[in-house]
This record gives C-alpha cells, sequence and structure tokens, in this order.
C-alpha cells in the first residue's frame, strides 16, 4: 500500500512523515514521530489514554488517521510543559492525581482542552463530572484527578480542599 | 487492532464523494467514531475511504421555513451547543448528552450515526419519531427516503453502497410543544439498553399531536403509534401517560433477544421509561 506524504504539526513542530493511510494519528505520533507521552489502552475510542488536541478539540488519536490531521495544529502532552510544567501537571502531581501515570497523558489534554475552551466547567459539578467519565483511570479513582482539574483551573491552591 | 489497507481519498466536493462512491467498495469516513473503532477490530476492512471532512459546506445546520437541514458533517457536539433554535434544539440537547462523551461528540456526526443504524443509537430513534426525511446521493441522481422507511434492521438502512447520505430535514415542533427522554443503560458509559423519546404538542390543555420513539425496542427504531394514539384529545395527566406507556410496552415494542434481560423485562422497561419522558415532558416543558 502506497505511503502518502503528510505534514503533521505537533507542538508548534513540522514532522514530514511518509504514512499509509491506515496509520493512525496515535501511531503516527508514537512511532513516527517518536513522541511515545501519548499512550494506546484500548485503541476502540474507549479508554481516553490517546485523548490529544487537534485543533483546540480534544479527540480520541486512536480514532483518528493520520492522514486526515495535515494542516491541523496537534498538541501532545509533549507540549505542555513549557520550560516549567503547566499548571495541570503541578496539580497532577500535588493531588496525587496519578499512581501508574499510563492514563495521566489522557487525561490532561482532556482537561487541557476543556479548560481552555471554558475555564467554568469546574464550577459546574455536573459538567466536570461527565467531562472526566470521558477517559479511564484504573489506580486512583477520579476525585484527586477531580481536585486537579479544579485546582488547575485556578480555582483554589493545589493540595487544599 | 490495527486497520487493514485501504486507500484514501480527500474529498473536496459533493461530486467527489459521489464520484468515489460509485466503485459500490469505498466507503463514507465523516467522524470515524465507528468506522475506524470497527476497522481497528477489523470488523469492516473498506477497500476505500472517501473522507468528507474537507468538503465546504457539509458542516451546515440550517433552518429553512419550519424544516431544519442537518448537513453531513454536523458533530454531535453542535447539538450541545445550540445550533438548532427552539424546542427542537432544547430536544436534541437533551438527547445528545447521552451519546458517548465529549471528545467523542466532538467527531462524530448525527449523520454518521444513521447510516452506521446501531440498534442502540439515540438519533435514529428521534428522526424516526418526529418523521424526518433523509437526502441520499448517488451516480443515480438524488432521492428522498422518510425515516420510517430508512431503517431496515440493525445496522442496515435504504442508503445503497454507491449513495451518500447528504441530508436530514426534521421538522420544527410546533409551539405548545413539551419535549421529555429517558434512557436506561448499566452504567453511564454503556450503551443504551432502551430509550424513549418523547414530543407532544398541547393545546387548550389536551395532546393535539404527539411524537413518540422507542430506541432499541426492536429491530429498527419504532415509531410509538400505539401509545401516540393513547394520547390523543386527552390532557397530559397521570391516567393518559399510564395509557401511553401500556400501549407502548403491550403494542409498539417488538423486543428481541439481549444481553442481561428478558423480552419482559424489556416490556417493562419500555413502559417505565415512556411514563418517565412523558412526565419530564409535563414537569419540565
Amino acid at each position: 500500500m502506497t505511503a502518502l506524504r503528510t505534514t503533521l504539526t505537533v507542538n508548534g513542530r513540522p514532522y514530514d512523515l511518509d504514512v499509509e493511510p491506515r496509520r493512525t494519528l496515535a501511531d503516527a505520533l508514537r512511532e513516527d514521530c517518536g513522541l511515545t507521552g501519548t499512550h494506546l489502552g484500548c485503541e476502540h475510542g474507549v479508554c481516553g489514554a490517546c485523548t490529544v488536541l487537534v485543533d483546540g478539540q480534544a479527540v480520541r488519536s486512536c480514532l483518528l488517521f493520520a492522514v486526515q490531521c495535515t494542516d491541523a495544529e496537534i498538541r501532545t502532552v509533549e507540549g505542555l510543559a513549557d520550560g516549567a510544567e503547566h499548571p495541570l501537571q503541578t496539580a497532577f502531581s500535588a493531588e496525587h492525581a496519578l499512581q501508574c501515570g499510563f492514563c495521566t497523558p489522557g487525561f490532561l489534554m482532556l482537561a487541557v482542552g476543556a479548560l481552555e475552551k471554558d475555564p467554568g466547567v469546574v464550577r459546574d459539578a455536573e459538567r466536570l463530572r461527565e467531562l472526566l467519565t470521558s477517559n479511564l483511570c484504573r489506580c486512583t479513582g477520579y476525585e484527586a484527578i477531580r481536585r486537579a482539574v479544579v485546582a488547575a483551573a485556578g480555582d483554589r491552591p493545589a493540595g487544599e480542599d | 487492532m490495527k486497520p487493514a489497507p485501504f486507500e484514501y481519498v480527500a474529498a473536496r466536493s459533493a461530486d467527489d464523494v459521489v464520484a468515489a462512491l460509485a466503485d459500490g467498495r469505498t466507503e463514507v469516513l465523516a467522524g470515524g467514531q465507528s468506522l475506524v473503532l470497527e476497522m481497528n477490530y477489523r470488523t469492516r476492512r473498506p477497500a476505500r475511504l472517501v473522507d468528507i471532512n474537507r468538503v465546504p459546506g457539509f458542516d451546515t445546520v440550517e433552518a429553512i421555513g419550519d424544516t431544519v437541514r442537518i448537513g453531513p458533517l454536523v458533530r454531535h457536539q453542535a447539538f450541545e451547543s445550540g445550533a438548532v433554535p427552539g424546542q427542537l434544539g432544547a430536544l436534541l440537547h437533551r438527547v445528545v448528552r447521552h451519546i458517548a462523551h465529549p471528545p467523542i461528540r466532538t467527531r462524530g456526526t448525527m449523520l454518521g450515526s444513521l447510516a452506521y443504524a446501531h440498534p442502540a443509537a439515540e438519533w435514529p430513534a428521534v428522526i424516526t419519531a418526529l418523521g424526518a426525511e433523509l437526502d441520499l446521493v448517488g451516480a443515480g441522481g438524488r432521492r428522498t427516503v422518510a425515516a420510517g422507511d430508512f431503517f431496515l434492521a440493525p445496522f442496515r438502512t435504504a442508503r445503497r453502497p454507491d449513495e451518500l447520505l447528504a441530508e436530514v430535514r426534521l421538522p420544527v415542533l410546533p409551539a405548545g410543544t413539551v419535549i421529555g427522554f429517558a434512557e436506561h443503560r448499566r452504567t453511564h458509559a454503556s450503551f443504551a439498553q432502551l430509550a424513549v423519546i418523547a414530543a407532544v404538542t398541547l393545546a387548550d390543555g389536551r395532546v393535539s399531536s404527539a411524537s413518540i420513539g422507542l430506541v432499541n425496542a426492536a429491530d429498527r427504531p419504532v415509531r410509538a403509534r400505539a401509545a401516540e394514539a393513547a394520547l390523543l384529545g386527552r390532557p397530559l395527566d397521570d391516567p393518559a401517560v399510564a395509557a401511553a406507556a401500556r400501549a407502548a410496552a403491550e403494542q409498539d415494542a417488538d423486543p428481541g433477544p439481549q444481553p442481561y434481560t428478558d423480552l419482559a423485562y424489556q416490556r417493562h422497561t419500555v413502559a417505565v421509561l415512556t411514563r418517565r419522558a412523558l412526565d419530564q415532558a409535563r414537569t419540565e416543558g
């Protein structure tokens, strides 16, 4: 099967790739760009470990083909820290919102996307809960993750309840 | 869990899509939230995909007179952010929150869901209840199919392999219409076991028209005509709601074997959800 020349822009940097159409965005990020921060769990859109931002929207990178993402702005967990930790990363650490860390990149990108679109999501308990049901965590439960997202939104300092 | 090889075409116009579909071995890639999943499982192995994500105008929602036209690339998310005004918009908003979760709704499309025809999907029963029309475009031209004739069986529709589902037209709900939606599923993240959609129009305190749809209560989406008839001409009160719930369960539903449940339980659940949807309609509007 012929590979197609595709340019992915990931965290502001262009990657010129030759990928088969069947290459998912998740695999292209991990295997072709070497950005292994994006994790792959279920590969059918349920677990959310592979969540990245495409043009500002949180999407499952396992359900999108790399060739569809030419011209798109892709953001992955590697792009979060800009010299210093992103406030969400600080909050996840302070709130113990991870244990094994497998789901963490997906949760971070899910939350970054939601907070950038509307920081008010943390003030609506039902909406925040619904947002966080998008992804699966099998270690900690979700309460610490919820607290971390609220803290990162600036509503209260991390580590306090 | 990787897709089998396929050819990829990025369409730039509706004509591109129709031309690509003409070979009968090409599938439409819209949101891809079911198609790519199945391709990852290799339960589907299309020889070629035509990607409609870059076709200008396909993401349009347009209200014309008493009809709302929805294009083939309108994502579920649009119905959360008020793309459709009025009570119809309110009904779609109430339903859409039950579809998957936010990152799926940013990609998945209403028309993709209709074309996929998953038995537990909400949109097929919504358009069936409301009596919508669908436009299919293929090499042979454009044709219109009523929602009631579109769904044939789980995952089977009247769409031919060389046709694009180009548009669905939903009727605006008349003034005085109250709406309800009730769904049952085992966990928040599960598919719907059953769901009921209700839109009831009241005039002078009595039901002048009713649209009731059942999700996953038969081999295709059901318009619950017996339940609707049980409401007509009556006030939307406890006895009318009870009669409609009984009719939906005993006459309209035609359940088949399902995991985790038996037929009596399914009929019972249809009655409970019909009552809840109608109660929601009369209390919350």
